[in-house]
């Protein structure tokens, strides 16, 4: 039973309650004009203490599309939390008005305190260098739909793997199914956090850590692209040295497999060439799109309106 | 060395390592108590080269798991006319509120101070707890 729960971390639904968000997904994606009515007589407020107005808008575009409104603030200077409102109490007061909370917030764990207060839903929108679920349900989406399973898939996730946190919870929600492995490709000082490893190794996960993108590309079913950004090299010769590893481009995507699918978060500033794009093996656009249709389930499943 | 006498009735607190003396000491609010209280620090010990010390005279009503939310290797020596009567380890609690702080500056506990500190035990063996809400560990006798 969905109805009425909260999302703050993309492990706290079981794979099969997943399974049913994914599934309704994709009955929204095969016929989207029948649950343009879905949610009609309801209200989505969307509370974001800093702006990110790609994850705004896909929350806001999915509860349009199923015909409900939509209420908020996209930055806090605008609002009551201005004068120093506490999330619990701004928490109390929007959830007499809405029927759901989408809560962006720089602090980490303040999507579970609003949980703590709130008699609606409330969905994590991302919570500082945290956890960002609906990132992770819309990664397993697209996987889900561009390979017609969760399980037995070599996973490579490339980039900056220490500071990003939808790759972190990616692994952490893709090594729930059977027989994936992970194959970590970043330079050795962004390497995954060691409790990412540990919790694989605990588990039995086979992973292999490497710091050549071309090297392992062949081997791939899922390429997880990220962001590598100069600043977080300890030294300008690393970084010269280092960054067209992490650069997808035509020339690299020649060594992967036909059936290889692309991803990234976005947006993204260079580490996949323009001219990938029109790659079929590209997903990363698509991704957007699934983005939206996987929220558009979680708000008609959380709401019970279906 | 430094000569303390011993206590009639009460508690000692043995085996502190160097340093975390003074944090239990507070921590057990003994600053203010209205009885002869003793902060050995740096005492020579052949098992750990230094340690501290806490003796406490006729009060034996502490909360000890608190003391190995600091330090878990601590003994507490419960003494009765002069004769060690009892030896407690004290046990690391599952579930600890308002007593340790979370040392993340992105937590949402650093802004918002109505909200109990909580953190739940991890494991046992390290010693860790990790925060409610933001997921940072707390290493027991490190942080
Ligand atoms: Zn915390």
């Amino acid at each position: 039973m969905l109805k009425g729960r909260h999302l703050l971390d993309p492990t706290d639904f079981s794979p099969g309650e997943l399974d049913e968000i994914f599934d309704f997904a994709d009955q929204i994606i095969q016929t989207p004009d029948q649950f343009n009515h879905l949610c009609d007589p309801s209200i989505l407020a969307t509370l974001f203490y800093e702006p990110s107005t790609r994850t705004r808008f896909s929350f806001e575009a999915a509860m349009l599309r199923l015909g409900g409104k939509v209420i908020g603030f996209s930055e806090p200077m605008s609002s009551s939390v201005a004068k120093g409102e506490s999330v619990a109490d701004t928490v109390r007061t929007v959830a007499c008005y809405a029927d759901i909370i989408v809560m962006r917030h720089p602090k980490e764990g303040a999507p579970r305190i609003a949980s703590q207060y709130s008699p609606v839903p409330v969905i994590n929108a991302g919570d500082g260098g945290h956890l960002h679920p609906t990132q992770t349900l819309t990664d397993l989406l697209t996987i889900r739909s561009a390979k017609h399973q969760l399980g037995g898939l070599t996973i490579g996730c490339c980039g900056d793997l220490k500071f990003g946190r939808t790759v972190h919870s990616l692994i952490k929600a893709a090594s729930r199914y059977p027989g994936n492995k992970f194959v970590l490709i970043s330079p050795a000082e962004l390497r995954v956090p060691d409790y990412v490893t540990a919790d694989l190794a605990s588990k039995g996960i086979a992973y292999q850590e490497i710091e050549r993108l071309d090297e392992v590309i062949g081997n791939l079913d899922v390429l997880y692209m990220t962001r590598v950004q100069k600043e977080r090299f300890f030294n300008e010769d690393d970084y010269v040295r280092l960054k067209d590893f992490y650069i997808l481009n035509a020339d690299k995507m020649r060594l992967a497999r036909q059936d290889m699918i692309v991803m990234h978060p976005l947006p993204r500033v260079g580490e996949i060439a323009y001219d990938v794009d029109d790659d079929p093996r590209a997903y990363y656009f698509k991704q957007a799109k699934f983005g939206m249709y996987v929220r558009m389930a979680l708000i008609s499943k959380l709401l019970g309106a279906c | 060395m430094l000569t303390i006498t011993s206590i009639r009735n009460g508690i000692v607190i043995d085996h502190i390592r160097a340093g975390l003396g003074i944090r239990m000491f507070y921590q057990l609010g003994l600053d203010k108590a209205g009885y002869s209280v003793a902060l050995i620090m740096n005492a020579t010990s052949t098992r750990m080269g230094r340690k501290d010390i806490i003796k406490i005279e006729n009060s034996v009503d502490f909360d000890i798991t608190m003391l190995a939310l600091i330090d878990p290797n601590v003994t507490v020596n419960i003494i009765e006319d002069e004769h060690i009567v009892r030896k407690v380890k004290p046990e690391l609690p599952e579930r600890v509120e308002n007593i340790i702080t979370c040392k993340n500056p992105r937590c949402i506990t650093s802004v918002e101070k109505y909200i109990p500190q909580i953190f739940t035990l991890v494991n046992r063996e390290l010693g860790q707890y990790r925060c409610r809400y933001c997921d940072e560990i707390y290493t027991v006798g490190k942080d």
